[in-house]
């Protein structure tokens, strides 16, 4: 019997282009770094991408959209835009330490970080030096781990560009740090942003990250970003996906917390092709305080698919999860929540809600909640409603002369104003508010 | 001002208002009143235009224009009010923010200018007094939480705020205590003017003592088969309605 030699998996495109890049494009890092990143190769051949088969992306089918015509991004092109034109994607009214990124690279004439407090350290991986290098280095996938995420992997597998963030102990960071990171590739190019955050005990910092497609590219960007909150430190996250309808992306994002430390992330989810969001907290000390909300607004063909993972080891914790979906035309949406209380941690708080309206009857939303409890000492709720805008409370409004626009916009703001009005930035509230008039 | 011919309306296939006439002149208030599922609060959203009806038949006019091809809030911008018989409340939509959108729609439709901040609270603590409206209310999200008395009395602030040229109360006087029928009446009273129309459906003739109607109509089986002056409504209490389905039947 004769085969015909199958066509290259995907897998096997991508170690290909490993083997390509490692050592030119990729060289220049530290012997860590490389070895960081043959083990992730190694791990992202033994996984695999995900398939249909794959109960965690059941409802996401992201492997039709990887192919073996696929590139990772390694050249650099030529800056696609002037300083003023990338500073026109920014929320207006954000007073903040501003870095711009490029295809996962940080730009600096495009950036204005300048002022940081105290030796809060914030610059590309590969520019991180000395002895405080070496430890960012060190800490790079320990949050995420490229063996149990073919995407982790995959990201790690390339890593040279990407941003680390330190911010040392007792250091308050007297604004927010806006990162905008801008997309501009050819079709069929892997992008890998990857970030690294540590805020040492009793910092406190915000990051504000926003991503932009400049081209109608289908860019598939596979994001990683790590969080390290210690003792006593406040992190806070917003993210504004505002990606092009070709576009895939996956954002895997792991935040670590120690003892009495307070992280919060919120996630604007407002244009994409398909977007999956893995977000994984793991409150590993006692008296740690955890938010995680998102908010979709889903229209057009978008598949949007919200899977977090609340991981309770340790006792006396608080968790609050909080994800509404708005879903017009056709688009997609799924939620994934998982909160596990381990057995040892008891007196935990954790909650969890989803709830989402769909437009038309040809928009979709899966959600499923799951709660593994172990502990018996532990308070949690979950709940999650779909339904449509409310007829009554439509005619209602209208019969007081609001036009129908009027009254979806006064029912929807009303649907999401929680969610919202969680964003504490009032120039970033007002921009999500604005987004989601204008697609009435 | 409002003219109603033949009226046929259906919801579900199932035909509610089976050929109803109906005229209202300025300054009158007329009073509906009928047996349970006669099709009171039909005929009272087919007029504010909810979509859930089907009109088979007939036709509406007001103020010589044909109330079946506007929308519900052109309806309401062109003078219509309906009282709901059942208000829905509405999470998260503050009162204040929802009554200023319905008054600058009506502003704008008059070409006028948006309301300011100062005119706004004037205006609000002028009508919410005139009803006896709570003030706390004024700061909650419409209708949320409210007892039913407190929903019927925001009905009328509304009605107050918005000067209507005609309002439909639908059972407005229900879940209403003595106290709160003689202020929500003496709202309306306030109202009652020249160029102003008013249909009050009621199951109860003691609301008639307060807002006094020129005419009483009954509403049975989607049809109005009697009309008469304020003594029509004693009858109705007196009697009840089997000797008018006796009546209409011979
Ligand atoms: N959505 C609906 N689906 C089916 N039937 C309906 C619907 N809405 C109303 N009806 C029916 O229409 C008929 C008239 O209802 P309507 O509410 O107009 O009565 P009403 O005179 O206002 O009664 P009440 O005095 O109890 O308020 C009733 O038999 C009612 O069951
Ligand atoms: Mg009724």
């Amino acid at each position: 019997m004769t085969t015909i030699e199958s066509p290259h998996r995907v897998e096997d495109r991508i170690s290909e282009l490993y083997s390509m890049l490692d050592g030119h494009t990729l060289n220049g890092n530290s012997a860590a770094l490389k070895n960081l990143r043959k083990k992730a190769i190694e791990a992202f051949a033994a996984q695999g991408l995900p398939t249909r088969k794959t109960e965690a992306w059941k409802y996401t089918p992201v492997e039709k959209k990887l192919s073996v015509d696929h590139t990772v991004y390694h050249e650099n092109r030529p800056l696609p835009l002037s300083k003023e034109e990338a500073h026109a994607f920014l929320v207006p009214g954000i007073d903040a330490y501003l870095a711009v990124t490029v295809n996962g690279k940080y730009i600096a004439e495009l950036s204005n970080i300048e002022g940081l407090p105290n030796g809060t350290v914030f610059t590309p991986i590969d520019q991180a030096s000395g002895s405080l290098g070496d430890l960012l280095v060190s800490r790079l996938d320990t949050q995420s781990d490229s063996s149990k995420s073919p995407f982790v992997a995959l990201n790690t597998a390339f890593l040279k560009d990407g941003l680390v963030l330190h911010v040392p102990a007792k250091v308050h960071v007297d604004k927010p740090i806006y990162v905008l990171h801008l997309f501009d590739t050819d079709a069929h190019t892997i992008v890998q942003p990857r970030m690294l955050c540590v805020a040492e005990r009793e910092s406190e910092v915000t990051l504000i990250e926003q991503y932009v497609s400049l081209n109608e590219a289908s860019h598939f960007i596979n994001v990683v970003s790590e969080w390290a909150v210690s003792q006593q430190a406040t992190f806070k996250h917003y993210q504004i996906q505002d990606l092009n309808t070709a576009s895939t992306a996956v954002f895997n994002q792991y935040a670590y917390q120690e003892q009495h430390s307070y992280f919060a992330t919120h996630t604007s989810t407002l244009k994409g092709g398909l977007i999956r969001n893995n977000l994984e907290i793991v409150p590993d000390a006692e008296e740690c305080e955890s938010h995680l909300l998102g908010f979709l607004l889903g229209s057009g063909t978008m598949h949007v698919d919200n899977h977090t993972l609340v991981d309770h080891k340790k006792p006396n914790c608080f968790s609050n999860e909080l994800y509404k979906n708005i879903l017009d035309d056709q688009s997609t949406g799924v939620f994934n929540g998982k909160v596990f209380v381990h057995q040892d941690a008891q007196k935990i708080n954790a909650y969890q809600s989803n709830k989402s309206i769909t437009l038309t009857n040809k928009a979709r939303m899966y959600s499923k909640p799951e709660l593994e409890i172990y502990a018996d000492d532990v308070r949690c709720s979950h709940g999650a409603t779909t339904g449509q805008l409310d007829a009554e409370a439509l005619f209602y409004l209208r019969s007081r002369g609001l036009s129908q626009k009027q009254a979806r916009s006064i029912l929807l703001k009303a649907f999401a104003h929680d969610v919202i009005d969680a964003i504490e930035f009032e120039p970033l509230r007002d921009y999500v508010d604005s987004r989601l008039l204008e697609s009435l | 001002m409002l003219e109603i011919k033949d009226l046929h309306a259906s919801i579900e296939d199932m035909q509610i208002l089976k050929g109803l006439n109906l005229t209202v002149n300025p300054g009158e208030v007329h009073a509906i009143m009928g047996p349970n599922g006669s099709g009171k609060s039909t005929l009272a959203s087919v007029l504010a235009g909810r979509e859930d009806y089907e009109v088979t038949n007939g036709s509406i006019s007001f103020m010589g224009e044909d109330l079946l091809e506007m929308e519900p809030d052109e309806r309401a911008l062109a003078g219509i009010f309906l009282a709901f018989q059942y208000p829905v409340e509405l999470p998260g939509v503050s009162m204040s923010n929802f009554l200023k959108q319905a008054i600058n729609a009506k502003r704008e439709h008059l070409g006028q200018d948006p309301i300011t901040a100062a005119e706004f609270m004037k205006l609000m603590k002028e009508k919410a007094e005139l009803v006896h409206l709570n003030p706390d209310l004024k700061r909650r999200s419409v209708n949320e939480g409210f007892s039913g008395g407190e929903k019927k009395r925001n009905e009328i602030f509304q009605m107050a705020l918005l000067e209507p040229q005609l309002a439909i109360l639908d059972e407005t006087d229900s879940g209403l205590d003595i106290d709160a029928l003689r202020i929500v009446s003496d709202g309306v009273n306030q109202l009652r003017s020249a160029d102003r129309g008013f249909v009050v459906i009621t199951h109860y003739q003691r609301l008639l003592d307060y807002i006094v109607p020129d005419i009483v109509h009954v509403l049975l089986d989607g049809r109005i088969v009697r009309s008469g002056d304020k003594d029509l409504a004693l009858q109705l209490e007196e009697k009840g309605y089997d000797w008018i389905k006796d009546d209409v039947l011979v």
